[in-house]
């Protein structure tokens, strides 16, 4: 107990005196995460919003499809992406493991099938909502779908939010095809997996709670901007 | 977002469709259905020798469940495809123009998730015809029309059911239809938001816009119909002049269905 307790207390004073080596571990987390939900968010939402709309052969089987690999185990997305970027790998020339870059492909190819999940659902839901009154008003189905978009924006955005839920607490792939290399490729999750077997409870803990706080900061940030941008529709 | 361009984001976007060069101008009526049928599983659901809806007051479709009102609707509307048959606009099939010189309003009404006024805009950049001070002149227009000017920034999920088909109705008439098609609309209200509803029916009809309306209530029919069409088990049985329904209806179904007989 009395080891959690100074752990703790050595963590928030870590925190509070802007450890130099914790931040950087933070904002390599949140460029790896945050631009691996912004792409897999160009990538997924176009392909959700077409799954959502779209009559096509085949929509069934694609839909099953993403909805199980929303479920994809990081450690084989890590093996994966790893054989793929391996000096013997079809895009070993690229020399891209062990580097951000690599870990950002993970994380996409992670994310986005919850994004474009999520989103096919909700636009699902509110085309079956909408079809009828747009197609009255002599609007097509393709141009249907930045007003499905729009309207189920607050939806839309948990949908990202998940996303980035899933990038932000994925150790598996990371670790992988990163390598937790200090100064490199370490982040929050591979960083506190590491400090723990190594008996360094208090940046492990310093880190867990960033994460944790991270975690709320975009609830909240989210929650906020729906509301806002709720204000901003109905001006 | 700076407001012109989050204006721009809300509005549908729609390209010219084939037929819809030059001006919009030239009624869609007379509306003539021939041969129209609808089938459902071998069932014919619809099956319309022939129907002609003129110019004039309102034409209420009336009919026991199960007759085939709100389908010859979206069939006239071209929200569903006929199995067999047409239907013609002033001579023309369904394309861009006539689908914007004609609108629909629903049982249960459709409002975006947006504001009061958005919904109407939207509608009425839609429409293709309205920019800049006329589309907000418009606007105001439609507002006060429909009794909603101090809703206008409110959200439209948070109108009323009245207030919500009033938006509906006046978003349906935004670019001035030729052609109104109305599919129960006040079946679920109370007696004041039906009267209001009544209301602004009777001054689009006035201002010369045709009413197609689907109604069970005798009472409104008889209120506003100028014609009636009577539907059973898929067909029209009757198609008469209001006053000539309500004092002797020539089918046997109608005479039934007004004197509350059983009818399947």
């Amino acid at each position: 107990m009395q080891d959690f307790a100074s752990s703790f207390f050595l963590a928030v004073s870590l925190i509070l005196s802007g450890d130099p080596e914790l931040w950087s571990i933070v904002l390599l987390s949140l460029k790896v995460s945050l631009t691996a939900v912004a792409i897999a968010a160009m990538i997924g939402m176009p392909i959700g919003a077409a799954l959502g709309v779209g009559r096509f052969a085949g929509r069934r089987a694609l839909i099953v499809l993403i909805n199980a690999l929303m479920g994809l185990p990081p450690v084989v997305v890590g093996l994966m992406v790893y054989l793929l970027l391996s000096n013997s790998g079809p895009l070993g020339v690229l020399q891209l493991l062990y580097t951000p870059t690599a870990m950002i492909i993970a994380q996409v190819i992670l994310v986005t099938p919850i994004v474009a999940a999520l989103t096919r659902q909700v636009v699902e839901d509110l085309d079956a909502e909408y079809a009828e009154q747009l197609r009255s008003m002599g609007v097509s189905r393709l141009a249907s779908v930045p007003t499905l978009l729009w309207d189920g924006r607050t939806s839309l955005m948990t949908a990202v939010l998940a996303g980035f839920g899933r990038a932000t607490a994925e150790v598996g792939a990371v670790i992988i095809v990163g390598g937790n290399i200090n100064h490199v490729t370490r982040v929050m999750t591979t960083a506190i997996a590491l400090e723990t077997s190594k008996g360094n409870l208090a940046l492990a803990l310093a880190l867990g709670a960033i994460l944790m706080l991270i975690a709320i900061s975009v609830n909240a940030a989210v929650g906020l901007l729906g509301v806002r941008s709720e204000r901003v529709a109905h001006a | 977002m700076p407001d012109a361009a989050l204006a721009h984001s809300l509005e549908p976007r729609i390209a010219p469709a084939e037929g819809s060069a030059g001006a919009d101008t030239g009624s869609v009526l007379p509306v003539s259905a021939a041969g129209l049928v609808f089938t459902v599983n071998g069932k014919r659901l619809v099956d319309i020798d022939r129907l002609t809806l003129r110019a004039g007051g309102p034409t209420i479709i009336m009919g026991p469940n199960g007759a085939g009102k709100s389908l010859l609707l979206r069939l006239l509307h071209g929200l569903i495809e006929a199995s067999e048959g047409t239907v013609l606009f002033n001579t023309q099939p369904m394309n861009a123009r006539v689908r914007r010189r004609q609108a629909m309003v629903f049982q249960r009404p459709v409002v975006l998730r947006r504001s009061v006024q958005a919904n109407i805009d939207y509608a009425l950049a839609a429409a293709q015809g309205y920019r800049g001070p006329s589309r907000r002149g418009r606007l105001r227009e439609l507002l006060e029309m429909g009794g909603l000017a101090d809703m206008a920034r409110q959200r439209a999920r948070t109108l009323s059911g009245g207030e919500q088909q009033r938006l509906a109705l006046v978003r349906a008439v935004a670019a001035s239809p030729d052609l109104l098609f109305l599919d129960e609309p006040t079946s679920s209200l109370d007696p004041a938001s039906t009267h209001r509803i009544e209301a602004l029916i009777h001054r689009f009809a006035d201002e010369g816009t045709k009413i197609v309306m689907v109604t069970h209530d005798l009472g409104q029919a008889r209120r506003l119909a100028g014609e009636v069409v009577f539907m059973h088990r898929g067909k029209v049985t009757e198609q008469t002049p209001a006053n000539v329904f309500f004092d002797a209806p020539s089918s046997p179904a109608a005479r039934d269905f007004i004197t509350g007989g059983l009818l399947v």
